[in-house]
């Protein structure tokens, strides 16, 4: 497979601060990724150093098999998406558009002016005078329009109502589909993009906790719930995540596929069982507990 | 609409099954393309792609290069005997367990059986 990025022993410290611990992975080219992790897990840092915003401390990166500071060709096929961009103050949305078709080789002036309708943007008003929700729009337009082979959005969504987020997964998907490419959303909406990840990055604490394909993650976890001691019968020599009980009724969260043998094995108990989503997976993931981490690291 | 209680792409197949069985999508006739159901449902069209190929390998759609899906011709028949071997495990064999968690007998469970018969006309 094409490799988009690569990525070997990366790490960014800040004195003795150390924000990104020896990160190890590579993206193959045409799949949407999505990078996950909790506020300051340090998913950030990560997507500005593999778009040459900021100098790792150690380790490679590669993008499209080449090295990136100062290297324009490969910056120019890269479109990096972020929660606040910043804009020159004189700037009109018209201008931002301009400067995206001199940027970008793949820029399409008429699908930008089509996703300009769809977000209901006024071009010849001020960056300045535009509202968060607008401002994130812009964003949006110019990360689709540019068709980047490499595009990023990293929480590109700051002030937009559901309907505007709607819009933009529906472009999305729909522009991917007609010009494949790899595309990475990072976010903490993860229930609004799981369905849309092929596969998955989670940073923890500044180390990546799981690289994997969408559909494997959610069969890592389900949940059973029912009288307390017939959970606790279940879970027993059991990876369990996490254990919630009210009054005489529990629930818990296992580790596990969730294959025939197990889901027999609940009904004669006559223990519920439901699925867990990715989103409540990597919420239990994350909250930091010594016990969870040895749970992932099985 | 889809959820998680099973693989995504289990679910986009079942769905098209459910559509030719119901007669929404008649044999030879075509499917909607990947990206298609990728935009509808809002998924990744490599999953809705993985969801059309489970369908292709069972023989119920098949490939007309550079034109599309197409339901296969004997695929309504084909799709109405796999539900109906799967209906006893998945309905009856549940429904009798919790009938006898309930307490209610046979004769009662009949009785219901037959009072549904109504509800349908």
């Amino acid at each position: 497979m094409n490799k988009v990025i690569e990525v070997n022993h990366l790490t960014k410290s800040y004195g003795h601060h150390t924000v990104v611990h020896d990160v190890n992975f590579s993206l193959e080219a045409g799949k949407i990724y999505g990078l996950l992790g909790r506020n300051g897990a340090g998913k950030t840092t990560v997507m500005k150093m593999i778009t040459a915003q900021l100098f790792p401390t150690s380790g490679e990166i590669k993008v499209f098999g080449e090295n990136l500071y100062e290297n324009r060709s490969v910056l120019n096929q890269v479109c990096f998406i972020k929660e606040s961009q910043k804009y020159p103050d004189i700037f009109r949305i018209a201008d931002v558009l301009d400067l995206c078709s001199s940027f970008f080789p793949n820029w399409d002036r008429e699908y930008a002016d089509s996703l300009i309708e769809d977000f209901r943007l006024p071009v010849k008003r001020r960056i300045k005078k535009l509202s968060r929700g607008m401002l994130s729009s812009v964003g949006i337009v110019v990360g689709l329009a540019s068709r980047a082979p490499l595009t990023i959005f990293d929480e590109p969504y700051l002030g937009l109502d559901a309907v505007a987020r709607s819009i933009f997964y529906d472009r999305l998907l729909e522009d991917y589909g007609t010009h494949p490419r790899t595309i990475i959303l990072s976010t903490h909406l993860i229930d609004e993009v799981s369905k849309m990840l092929e596969h998955v990055l989670v940073i923890d604490d500044g180390r990546l906790m799981i690289n994997e394909e969408a559909e494997a993650i959610r069969r890592r976890a389900f949940s059973v719930a029912g009288p307390s001691k017939k959970v606790d019968a279940f879970t027993v020599g059991r990876e369990t995540l996490s254990r919630e009980a009210i009054g005489g009724m529990a629930q818990a969260i296992v580790m596990g596929d969730l294959n025939s043998k197990t889901r027999s094995q609940a009904k004669e108990l006559g223990l519920e069982i439901n699925p867990v989503s990715m989103q409540q997976l990597i919420i239990h993931l994350t909250n930091h507990n010594s016990q969870r981490k040895a749970a992932i690291n099985q | 609409m889809i959820d998680d209680s099973r693989p995504i792409y289990v679910q986009i197949a079942e769905r098209i099954e459910n559509d030719i069985i119901e007669g929404g999508l008649l044999e030879e006739s075509q499917v909607p393309s990947t990206n298609q159901f990728a935009s509808f449902y809002q998924i990744n069209p490599a999953t809705a792609g993985k969801g059309v190929n489970l369908l292709v390998d069972q023989g119920i759609l098949y490939k007309k290069r550079g034109v599309g899906m197409f339901v296969a011709t004997g695929a309504r028949e084909k799709l109405i005997k796999k539900r109906r071997e799967l209906f006893f495990e998945q309905y009856v064999v549940s429904m009798i367990h919790e009938a006898e968690k309930l307490g209610i007998t046979r004769e009662e469970l009949t009785k219901m059986i037959q009072k549904g018969d109504k509800i349908d006309e």
